[in-house]
């Protein structure tokens, strides 16, 4: 449809400094199309939690968005570990970061509930060995 | 209060964006893990930490947050100052340990967001 936009960012294994490029990108071509600031944050932070969990907890992935008059939707793949218990993974505080990801100042397992505390719609499909797919969608009003 | 405000309480020096002192302050949030940052939206704050990476200027670009303090003394890279110039967020520097800090700023009239929820 003309009225969707897609955009589509690869997000690189490993590199935890380059961690939040593409959240980084998507902030600025929403802000550019004259979405409400309040609509972009919360865009922003939920996208940015789910590209630290790629790059930290998986090796990458790829993450897919379309803008819509009504919403944006957010698809972030990767084919990481896979999280085993997602309910547990869901608890604010549970994390099994190593320390020298808490040095760096993430690992406080509040990652997944932020992201589920500002988007409208959230959705996460994993399988050990195979990967994690989140969906999460923020609606314009 | 202003940034500048927040400098002079703090006896902190500026390492970015000394041209934007007058900007209002209305909330502050202190802490050194990024997601207990990102649990927190609220217009204008500032951010104390003595977490010294890449992102957390990251982490205050996607909050909007306009002003960041490290504390301890911590000097952030080149890096990090190129980036915080270039999404708009002043950066100040102090000697004062996070508790302190914070401290002098609630005393101030600064306050936090609301409690987790
Ligand atoms: N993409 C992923 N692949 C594999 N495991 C994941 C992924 N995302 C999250 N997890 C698992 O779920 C846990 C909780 O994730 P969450 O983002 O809430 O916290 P965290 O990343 O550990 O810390 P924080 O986000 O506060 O920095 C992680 O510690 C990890 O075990
Ligand atoms: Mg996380």
């Amino acid at each position: 449809m003309s009225n969707m936009i897609h955009m589509s960012y690869e997000v690189p294994p490993g590199d935890f400094t380059r961690a939040g490029e593409a959240s980084s990108n998507l902030k600025s071509s929403l802000k550019k199309m004259g979405v409400n600031p309040e609509i972009v944050r919360k865009v922003a932070i939920a996208m940015y939690e789910g590209e630290i969990n790629m790059v930290i907890h998986a090796t990458g992935g790829k993450i897919d968005v379309v803008v819509s008059p009504e919403e944006i939707e957010m698809v972030l793949k990767d084919q990481g570990p896979g999280i085993a218990n997602i309910e547990l993974a869901m608890q604010a505080g549970y994390s099994t970061a190593p320390d020298n990801i808490r040095n760096l100042g993430f690992g406080a397992g509040m990652g997944l509930p932020n992201m589920k505390k500002y988007s409208d719609e959230f959705k996460i499909e994993s399988t050990v060995g195979v990967g994690t797919t989140v969906t999460m969608k923020v609606k314009m009003e | 209060m202003n940034i500048e405000d927040i400098r002079s309480i703090l006896g902190a020096k500026y390492l970015v964006g000394e041209e934007w002192k007058d900007r209002e302050v209305h909330t502050a949030c202190g802490s050194d893990m990024m997601s207990d940052v990102l649990a927190f939206m609220k217009d204008q704050s500032v951010l104390l930490t003595g977490l010294c990476n890449l992102q957390v200027i990251r982490t205050c670009e996607m909050m909007d947050i306009i002003c960041i303090v490290f504390v301890r003394g911590k000097l952030p890279d080149e890096a990090m100052i190129e980036m915080a110039k270039e999404k708009g967020i002043a950066v100040l520097s102090t000697g004062h340990r996070m508790f302190a800090a914070c401290g002098m700023l609630y005393e101030n009239g600064l306050r936090g967001g609301p409690d987790y929820k």
